[in-house]
């Protein structure tokens, strides 16, 4: 049976041991000589036989399933380049691109996409290089026009997500904004109070590890 | 060697310190808001900045590995680190310290994880009083850990010497420049692996080892420094 050695919540280093023995490492940790250690700067998080650790910084990597927003950067043949902030340009293909069918005889792939456009997709593929596939068949992708872009750190997208969407509908609803969140940390905000719904999500990015997130949000929507 | 200063008098050096004392040590992390993560770390009269950018696509094509990513260290000296003005520019020395560097911080990050990508780590020293590639390496160390990259552990890094036939830790500017023997070390306090070694000056085995055994114990206090000051961006949480 393994044991824990750090509480939940606490604090860890790159290189700490945070339990040995007969449990698991999940992300942010890795196993050596039957101990599990912390890779990143962050956060621990123990959950049944399993640990892990919540970076409190870093870029975005690429994973499957992973819904981004992007910016189309280079169009081929038949395919779009999207730079998704990371360190791999995402890949899109004129069959995962568009639902119907497009005549490349008739039509020039930029008057469905044009480079500098910011679509919200998803990716459906990362092999070992890191060739990144993107698709835009699931219905919630689409091109995003107007509204305003925002970056944030990619490790405080869960807390601008919040438990459930929580904290991300709860500015949703205070700013009448259309919000989309990236994985990758690139938010787009469109409609409504954008600049108050602006200001909550900076706020989540520069205080997204402190305790009482949520408080400090809603005074923040509480001043209009 | 000249022999008209005195570098050890009653078992002290000549700023004080005992034979196995380091110089006084400041480190922050967090330092640089525009990189993805940075550290200082000062030791004694020698202080460095150190900023990481990336993991982030590499040019030219040519150096991209495709099984796993690469560091990249620029290790600099600012013209106004130094006594005389140091001629700004790319150096013998500079290039060869970034190299030594990259080898050291390489071995703890999981690079595989970003295969064909690059780390760029920028190491300048604003003010030199010998020791400065460990002091680099310190600072980088912590910069590293402050972008939220992948890492085994941290390195640690300090040096120790020979002056007048004793081994001692931690050398300042003059002690480095009368001393006999000057051997910069790195290493992951945890695995007790050590990722550099130079050394400067001639020695034996038996000196050698006690030396070695200094510099261990020193790059340990070294590391309570770094994770100290690594705690710290965790804020008021807690």
């Amino acid at each position: 049976m393994g044991k824990k050695l750090v509480e939940d919540k606490s604090n860890v280093l790159p290189g700490d041991v945070i339990a040995e023995g007969d449990i698991l490492s999940g992300r942010g940790t890795y196993k050596e000589n039957g101990k599990v250690k912390s890779k990143v700067l962050g956060v621990a998080r123990t959950k049944k036989n399993r640990m892990r650790v919540i970076p409190l910084s870093g870029g975005y990597i690429p994973q499957e399933g992973d819904n981004v927003i992007g910016k189309i950067s280079g169009i081929g043949p038949s395919h779009w380049w999207v730079e998704l902030d990371s360190p791999y340009d995402g890949y899109l293909s004129l069959a995962e691109g568009s639902d119907e069918f497009i005549d490349l005889d008739e039509t020039e792939l930029s008057d469905v996409y044009d480079i500098g456009d910011m679509i919200y997709t998803e990716v459906i593929k990362v092999t070992s290089e890191k060739d990144v596939k993107l698709s835009m068949q699931d219905r919630i992708c689409k091109k995003l026009t107007g509204g305003r872009i925002i970056r944030i750190s990619p490790s405080k997208v869960p807390r601008l997500i919040g438990k459930g969407g929580s904290m991300v509908e709860m500015i949703k609803d205070r700013t009448d904004s259309r919000i989309i969140i990236g994985q990758n940390g690139i938010v787009w905000v469109n409609g409504g109070d954008e600049d108050l719904a602006v200001e909550a999500v900076k706020t989540v990015d520069e205080r997204g590890h402190e305790r009482g997130l949520t408080d400090k949000v809603e005074k923040i929507l509480d001043k209009r | 060697m000249s022999e008209d200063k005195e570098l050890l008098k009653d078992g002290k050096r000549i700023d004080g310190r005992a034979k196995d004392e380091l110089r006084d040590m400041e480190a922050e992390a967090g330092i640089l808001k525009r990189a993805d993560g940075s550290g200082y770390f000062r030791m004694g009269g020698t202080e460095v900045i150190a900023s990481v950018f990336g993991p982030r696509e590499l040019h030219p094509k040519h150096k991209q590995k495709p099984q796993r990513g690469i560091i990249q260290c620029r290790y600099n000296l600012a013209p106004f680190s130094v006594d005389d003005r140091k001629r700004p520019g790319p150096s013998r020395r500079g290039k060869e310290i970034g190299k030594v560097a990259e080898g050291a911080l390489s071995s703890i990050v999981f690079l595989e994880e970003f295969p064909t990508a690059t780390i760029d780590v920028y190491m300048e020293v604003i003010s030199a009083d010998a020791g400065t590639r460990c002091v680099a390496l310190n600072a980088g160390a912590i910069a590293l850990a402050d972008a939220g990259i992948p890492m085994k552990g941290l390195i640690s890094s300090c040096a120790a010497g020979k002056i007048e036939d004793t081994p001692v830790l931690d050398l300042k500017g003059e002690e480095d420049k009368d001393g006999q023997v000057d051997l910069p070390i790195a290493m992951n306090i945890e695995t007790g692996e050590i990722t550099l070694l130079q050394m400067d000056g001639m020695t034996d085995i038996d000196e050698m080892d006690k030396m070695l055994d200094l510099a261990i114990d020193g790059c340990e206090k070294v590391a309570e420094k770094q994770r100290e000051a690594l705690m710290e961006t965790f804020g008021d949480k807690k």
